[in-house]
Parts: structure tokens; C-alpha cells; sequence
């Protein structure tokens, strides 16, 4: 089966910086493809790209294997998307927001559809409340609500968090999932947390001023034997002995003061616990680092070197 | 495409900044209707001092034509700003606003868009040219009365007889409806290359300020560039109260805004068609 998006060394720049750098890339029908990157690496130019806001300086985008530039207008058809902030027309109310976005998205929709996706992100009994009075979070609910109302098979969403207060956040991530699992839907998605990614995404890309560091599913790219295991304890001057003849001695990767880091799959850490507190050595903290996380810092940090390898 | 001019439309009249422009255009016409009614009287023994020395002229003189008239003389700086005001928002608001990114991720093509917004900003033209001739026609019609309309002229002027006015200020407007939508165009094409609708609607204005002091000045330098300039042909509608009416020259200021028109929309199509949408 064709990628519903595939990417061929796609090229973009503005006067004269390069925003993005041919990148290739292939999303699969059903994925949740995670776009990760910090700030100005590029997410947002390619999600632009995917949908005809910006023209491409080289490179080819193929949705479901048709030429994108040949036939843009069939194509976002399919496509529901919310670019950065979900701007609406704040003098007009919810309902006609979307039923303007729902007239335009090539189709009859009938009013049926349109209470069943409010319905959808919880603005059920708000929608006649002009858009202005909407908090971040509302707007961002009815720009899903937008973006799904023509039954789309893909959704791109564009840092679709941003903005959001913690509840908000959770409750985007809870819809998103939910979009996937129980809606079949496929969905690009951006963010520059490597958090958001690994709880969202099924498969993900790393940019990096405009360039592909590295992309694979998921579960892959975060391997948990890869993970990092790191304990603080209390000062004790016989862990060192006691590690050195334990089975854990194996999975050590530094000891720095009261800090010992561990690289094993975090499925391990109860046993861990267990014999630290059998051995009489007071845990004050446990916390699991992904392997990829280091490097995502590293990478916002700005101090990796392109040929770093994971 | 009429479901987008359905759309364009209601967007434009839900918008309460739009009847700024109605309540503008019938409060000049207002406050000019007022200074008749009182001062009438004193205005016009002032404009036809040299007249009134030569000629005894009797009769309703200050009638709802002759207001008409002048109300529309004064009105010739502010209505481009007023349509400007909806024309150039009608992209650059689009992107200021950020709907423009939603608009152009659904399916719809961009030249069909642009050609839409000038629809719609020539209705709303068309309607604020209706809801003038309404404040200034009728109503001054019935405030003044009728009678014959006196056209002062800066060495001239001319009669027109009551029953031979109105078909020629219904051509006056129908004339100024053809004059506004070339400002309209020219306000979407500087709309769309910007992102907020204030650079859009100051420029306009200022190019139409510019444009019609060179085609009101004499001097023999700008004479060659006069006939060129839409501002030298937006006026064409006062032609309409000359005697006899210079159809060939109102039909060639027509055919001017008309190549105007055309050319500042299809280079608004022309130019959106490739811009990257970065709002």
C-alpha cells in the first residue's frame, strides 16, 4: 500500500535561510507520525508545504502516491489541519465558524455532522458563544473540530498543545489518541517535546534546522534496554562494594556522588528498588531517562555534532 | 463559487466594522443637508455672485437635486476610503487574522478566492453606492423638493430641466459603482501583499490623493500622463449633468477604469497564486 504522504527530498528556504533541507519521509495509512523538533527546525515549514501554503524550492510531495502540486485541491479534500494557532473569525460564533470550514471542505455536510464533532471535542452547548469569548483551549477544540468535520483520513496538527494549561494538554492528548485508536484516523502531528511524541506518536522524525536526524517507530527509537535508569540515594560509602558484587554491576553506566545511573529497560527498576532497600541503602529518588532524550536535549542545547549517532 | 460568495458575503456583513462606512457616508450627507436647510440661502447668493448680476434666476433653486449634487462633489475623497476599507482588509485581514492559513488548507483554488473577494467587495460597493443614493437622492429629494437643477461651473453653468435629471444621476451612480470597483481592485492587489489591513487601505488612500492632484494640476509636464491615470477618468460621472452629455468621452473614462479594474485583478491573481502563505 502507497504511504498516504511520502516526502522526496524537499527543499525550502526564506531569503536565504534554509528552513528545510531535503527532507524525505513516508507516513503510513493509520500511523501517528510525531514531527520532533525545537524551535526553527523546520516542523512548521513542512507542514506547510504537505498542505500548499508554501511552495517547495525543490523536492516532491506525494499523497497516496499522486503528485501533490498536480492536484492540490482533490487531495486536501482528504486533509483536515489546524497550522499553529487556530485562528477563527472571533466577531462570528462557534457554530458558524464551522459551518463556514465545513462549506468549504469540498461537500455537503449536513447539520447532524456538525453536532456530532462538537460533540466530539466538548463544546456542546458553547457553540453559539462568539469565538472571541473562547479561552486557547476552546479554540483549539473547535479547530479540531474543523479539521475533522469532513471525515478526513489524514489530520496534520501543528503543535496542537501549545498554549494549553495542563488540563487542556492532557485532554488534547487524550483526543488525539482517541482520533487514532478509535476514529482510524492517520495523523502528523508537531511538538517540540520529546514527552508529547512518545505518548502520542507511533512513529516519529527528529529535525534539526531543517534537516532528518532520525526517524523509526517509535518504540524503536525510545529502545527501553537503552533507557536509563538514575537513583539518588543518600550519601553511603559501601554502595560501591555492594554494586560491584551485585547483578546490577552490568547495567551501571556512572556513578557521580549520591547519583548512580543504571542503562537497562525501566521494566527492571522494582527489582532494582527492591534490592537497594535489602542492602540497607537509603533511595531517595528514581527516575527513567529515554536514551533519545539526552540527545533531543543535547540537540535544543545546540552542542551535537550532525553525525552523532544514536 | 456562489456558495464562497455566500460565505465572503456574510463574513463581510456580520462584521460590524462594515456599517462604519454606511453610517460615515449618511452622516456627511447628513451634516451637508443640515448646512442647506440653514446657510442654503447664503451659499448660494455667494456661488452665483457673477450669475446673479447677469441673469434673475426664480424658483426652488436650493432643491434636492442641486444638494445632490453638491453632496456628491464633497464625497468624491471620503467614499474610496470607505470602500478601501473593506477591500483592502479583504486579504491582508484574512492573514493578520490568521484565517487565511485555514482558508487555503481546504479545497479551494486560490485565483477562485481572489476572484470571489472581489465579487463580494464589489456588492458591498454596489450597496454602499445604493445606500448613498438613497441618503443623499431621496432624501434630499424630500427634504428640498424637486425642480430644475442649476450645475455651477467654475465659468459656466448649466440648467437641467426637473424631468431630465434623474435618469442622469441613476447613470452618475451606476458610473461611480464602475469608479469604486477599480479602488476596490487596487485595494485587494496592495492587500495582498501585505499582512495587516491598515498598510493596504493608508495606501490606497495615498496613492488615490497623489494620483488625483496630478490629474488636477495644470501643468504641462503631468498633461501627457493624465489621460493615463484612473483618477483623471474616476470623475466622468459629472459628465452626466453636462449639456450636451459627452457619452464618447464618459464611455472612454468607462473603458479606462474598466482595463484598470482587469489589470490590478489579475495581477492580485498573478501574485497570490504564488505567494507562501507565512501569516
Amino acid at each position: 500500500m502507497e504511504p498516504i504522504i511520502e516526502t522526496k527530498n524537499l527543499s525550502k528556504s526564506f531569503k536565504g535561510f534554509l528552513a528545510v533541507d531535503r527532507l524525505s519521509f513516508a507516513i503510513g495509512h493509520g500511523e501517528v507520525y510525531g514531527l520532533l523538533g525545537q524551535n526553527g527546525a523546520g516542523k512548521s515549514a513542512t507542514m506547510r508545504m504537505l498542505l500548499g501554503l508554501i511552495f517547495p524550492d525543490s523536492g516532491n510531495i506525494f499523497f497516496n502516491g499522486s503528485e501533490f502540486s498536480n492536484s492540490r485541491r482533490d487531495l486536501l479534500k482528504n486533509v483536515g489541519a489546524i497550522i499553529e494557532r487556530p485562528d477563527m473569525y472571533g466577531y462570528l460564533s462557534g457554530w458558524e465558524n464551522l459551518k463556514i470550514f465545513a462549506a468549504l471542505s469540498g461537500g455537503k455536510i449536513p447539520a447532524t455532522r456538525l453536532h456530532e464533532v462538537l460533540e466530539l471535542v466538548g463544546l456542546k452547548g458553547r457553540e453559539k458563544d462568539k469565538v472571541k469569548t473562547y479561552s486557547q483551549g476552546m479554540k483549539q477544540r473547535l479547530g479540531i473540530a474543523i479539521a475533522l468535520v469532513h471525515k478526513p483520513e489524514l489530520l496534520i496538527l501543528d503543535e496542537p498543545t501549545n498554549g494549553l494549561d495542563p488540563q487542556g494538554i492532557a485532554e488534547m492528548r487524550a483526543l488525539i489518541v482517541s482520533l487514532s485508536q478509535d476514529h482510524g484516523k492517520t495523523i502528523l502531528i508537531s511538538s517540540h517535546l520529546l514527552y508529547e511524541i512518545e505518548h502520542i506518536a507511533t512513529n516519529m522524525l527528529i529535525m534539526h534546522k531543517g534537516k532528518k536526524v532520525v526517524d523509526g517507530p517509535v518504540n524503536k527509537l525510545l529502545n527501553p534496554d537503552k533507557n536509563l535508569v538514575e537513583v539518588i540515594i543518600r550519601a553511603d560509602s559501601s554502595i560501591a562494594g555492594k554494586l560491584a558484587s551485585s547483578q546490577w554491576q552490568q547495567y551501571l553506566q556512572s556513578k557521580e556522588n549520591t547519583i548512580i545511573t543504571f542503562k537497562m529497560n525501566p521494566a527492571n527498576t522494582p527489582a532494582l528498588n527492591k534490592w537497594l532497600v535489602g542492602e540497607n541503602i537509603d533511595v531517595l529518588e528514581i527516575r527513567t531517562k529515554h536514551s533519545l532524550e539526552d540527545y533531543f536535549l543535547s540537540l535544543t542545547n545546540d552542542t551535537v555534532t550532525k553525525d552523532r549517532v544514536i | 463559487m456562489i456558495q464562497l460568495l455566500r460565505i465572503e458575503l456574510y463574513k463581510i456583513f456580520k462584521r460590524p466594522r462594515t456599517y462604519i462606512s454606511f453610517v460615515i457616508a449618511a452622516a456627511i450627507t447628513f451634516v451637508i443637508q443640515l448646512a442647506m436647510i440653514t446657510d442654503g440661502k447664503t451659499f448660494m447668493n455667494f456661488a452665483m455672485q457673477g450669475i446673479n448680476e447677469q441673469f434673475e434666476i426664480q424658483g426652488n433653486i436650493i432643491n434636492g437635486y442641486f444638494v445632490t449634487h453638491i453632496i456628491l462633489q464633497s464625497l468624491l475623497v471620503h467614499i474610496p476610503l470607505l470602500v478601501a476599507l473593506v477591500a483592502g482588509d479583504s486579504l491582508a485581514g484574512e492573514a493578520n487574522q490568521g484565517t487565511l492559513r485555514l482558508l487555503l488548507t481546504k479545497p479551494i483554488s486560490r485565483s477562485k478566492l481572489v476572484f470571489v473577494k472581489f465579487l463580494s467587495s464589489f456588492i458591498y460597493t454596489v450597496i454602499l453606492i445604493i445606500w448613498l443614493a438613497i441618503v443623499s437622492l431621496l432624501l434630499s429629494i424630500l427634504i428640498f423638493g424637486k425642480g430644475d437643477m442649476i450645475n455651477l461651473k467654475s465659468e459656466t453653468f448649466i440648467i437641467i430641466l426637473k424631468n431630465d435629471v434623474l435618469w442622469r444621476y441613476m447613470a452618475a451612480f451606476a458610473f461611480a459603482v464602475l469608479a469604486m470597483t477599480t479602488i476596490a481592485s487596487m485595494a485587494m492587489l496592495l492587500s495582498a501583499f501585505a499582512d495587516n489591513s491598515i498598510g493596504p487601505i493608508i495606501s490606497t488612500m495615498g496613492i488615490v490623493v497623489v494620483l488625483a492632484i496630478l490629474s488636477n494640476l495644470e501643468i504641462p509636464l503631468f498633461n501627457y500622463i493624465k489621460p493615463y491615470l484612473f483618477t483623471t477618468h474616476m470623475i466622468g460621472w459629472k459628465g452626466f449633468f453636462d449639456d450636451p452629455v459627452p457619452l464618447g468621452a464618459i464611455g472612454r473614462s468607462a473603458m479606462v477604469l474598466v482595463c484598470y479594474t482587469t489589470g490590478f485583478i489579475a495581477c492580485t491573481i498573478f501574485y497570490f497564486n504564488r505567494k507562501d502563505i507565512t501569516s
